[in-house]
């Protein structure tokens, strides 16, 4: 197989067509304690996601709804699986470290050390995208989106570059 | 006709940059429809002017700047033979199409629009022929009526002619459809427009490539068009305009070269058309690029690479129409350039990717037609859009990749 094969192979590996064909939490949340709305204005695609959290501040469930690729399908899907129990500052964490994976920057060791393994093997599983530059927006949509759902100082509306 | 073999392409040995591979493989560029690829007579002609001829134009009196001129006034004159338009001052240079649109609109718009007047577009129209007119909305409540687009991607006279009322002030479409192909019946609309006294403006910029454009015989009033989609550089345009209706028209943007005097007591003069609408240093070099571009399609002939490209677009649709799970997007009787379709379960960006990985390069997306892709009930679609480069070989070339993504996606 040739090195693009592999690269090609990494990014749509079952896990993630998987999650792309049948995405997990794809629902509405009625009365959801945050809703953003994330927009791709180059792709056109789009996703709503929708957070509660329990009495100690944790994320209860996270359900999203939209349309796009394979990858930011498997993206949204596998991130609202990873956030239930999560704290704002757990998922936050999440993020800076899928951040730095899509963007293929050095990690943090402390950040590192600070996630649970199974979430750091899943987003390596989403890792596939630092190859394809103009697919890394799709991986991140989700967690742009996230990150203004937290932040309600932020115009409740992710866009990515 | 008969010379031209089906597989092999006497005219793709002239673009330097498809002797690559892509990928390590033979390269399929079909993306032409977002921006052509160049002739080595284009680049020749911008390295050449570069090292013997450059100077800012209009304003030294030194022989740089003479024969710099006189290259830019040649590239107008270029086109004007190019479209046959009457006159050379018919040719305004712009950026691109989109600042020839916003031209018309800020320069003709602003002073013929008033509340309850009506601009009649199509569903089916590129961004730049619809945001430029709701930015003038925001200051002059005048109506955009918008003619519904057919399933098939088709827009049908009956309904443009109903959207033509006694307060349509201009007809505003696309000649052929950026996003399906549909070529428009743009001569029955200004026949139908004119007996009623009103002025259409076409955008050609996907039509100007595929076929041979005469301005006069199809009566335009408007034509634009963007000189890299016909092979030629980026950042140049072509506005063209009637005479009578440029002569009224007051200047889009200030600055030098368009004025006959400027002075603070007195007030400022300005040029006629065209200098009027080309404020400061013009894209001098793009313009004699672009003369070279139409020079390169003239020697070869329009009428040539129209027949060509629709024998691979037939070829095309009906490889394609028989790739399983495949659905041909715009299949409008009339069509040119491009194939727009979708596959079943899988996003058109995930196509594209996967495409690329076999050397096959298309668009993905909405291709700037919101509109146009909701109507049809789209998000995306891959869109394989030809120039006179693509072959028969080319399709094939797609159609095989096309397998890879079944492959992929089961």
């Amino acid at each position: 197989m040739s090195e693009l094969d592999q690269d090609l192979r990494e990014l749509y590996q079952d896990l993630i067509l998987d999650h792309g064909k049948h995405p997990r939490n794809f629902h509405a949340v009625e009365n959801p304690h945050c809703e953003a709305v994330g927009h791709n204005p180059l792709c056109g695609d789009k996703l709503v996601l929708y957070l509660t959290v329990d009495v100690q501040g944790r994320i209860a469930d996270a359900a999203f709804q939209g349309e796009g690729c394979a990858i930011s399908m498997a993206s949204a899907s596998m991130m609202t699986e990873m956030l239930k129990g999560k704290t704002a500052a757990q998922a936050k964490a999440l993020w800076a470290y899928f951040e730095a994976v899509c963007k293929d920057n050095a990690v943090d060791e402390q950040l590192l050390v600070s996630l649970d393994e199974e979430d750091v093997a899943r987003l390596q599983a989403l890792s596939g995208v630092r190859h394809y530059p103009v697919r890394v927006k799709c991986a991140t949509l989700a967690w742009r989106t996230l990150e203004s759902a937290l932040d309600p100082q932020e115009a409740k509306k992710a866009v990515t570059e | 006709m008969a010379a031209i073999e089906k597989n092999t392409n006497l005219w793709k040995k002239d673009f330097p940059i498809l002797a690559q591979k892509g990928h390590g493989k033979e390269l399929a560029y079909l993306d032409s429809g977002a921006s052509a690829q160049k002739p080595r007579a284009v680049i020749e002609a911008i390295t050449h002017f570069y090292e013997n001829d450059y100077a800012n134009i209009h304003r030294g009196v030194h022989d740089l700047s003479q024969r710099a001129t006189a290259s830019y006034d040649r590239a107008r004159q270029t086109v004007q033979r190019f479209i046959n338009a009457a006159h050379e001052d018919e040719i305004v240079f712009t950026s691109g199409a989109t600042e020839s649109l916003n031209l018309v609109v800020a320069s003709w718009g602003r002073r013929n629009l008033k509340e309850g007047d009506e601009v009649v577009v199509t569903g089916l129209e590129h961004h730049a022929n619809i945001v430029p007119w709701q930015l003038l909305q925001k200051q002059i409540p005048f109506t955009l009526r918008v003619v519904p687009i057919e399933a098939n991607g088709d827009v049908l006279l009956e309904k443009i002619q109903a959207a033509i009322t006694a307060k349509t002030k201009l007809v505003s479409i696309a000649h052929v459809s950026n996003a399906f192909g549909t070529i428009l019946p743009v001569e029955d609309v200004i026949a139908f427009a004119h007996a009623r006294g009103i002025p259409v403006m076409l955008d050609g910029s996907q039509a100007i490539t595929h076929m041979s454009v005469n301005v006069q015989k199809l009566d335009a009033d408007f034509y634009v068009f963007s000189g890299h989609k016909i092979y030629g550089p980026s950042g140049i345009g072509v506005l063209y305009g009637k005479r009578s209706i440029l002569k009224d028209m007051p200047p889009y943007q200030g600055g030098g070269d368009m004025i006959e005097s400027v002075s603070f007591e007195k007030g400022t003069s300005f040029q006629p058309a065209p200098m009027r609408f080309e404020a400061g240093t013009p894209p001098i070099v793009q313009a004699v690029g672009l003369a070279a571009a139409l020079d390169y399609v003239s020697a070869i002939g329009m009428e040539v690479i129209a027949a060509h490209e629709d024998d691979v677009l037939r070829y095309g649709q009906e490889r394609l129409g028989n790739v399983p799970g495949l659905r041909l997007v715009g299949n409008a009787p009339r069509k040119c350039g491009l194939l727009s379709f979708v596959m079943e379960g899988v996003h058109p960006h995930d196509v594209g990717t996967i495409l690329d990985s076999e050397g096959v390069a298309v668009r993905a997306g909405h291709h700037c037609a919101q509109p146009a892709m909701e109507a049809l009930g789209l998000m995306a679609t891959v869109r394989a859009s030809l120039g006179l480069y693509n072959t028969r070989q080319d399709m094939d070339e797609l159609v095989a990749a096309l397998h890879k993504v079944r492959e992929i996606f089961g």
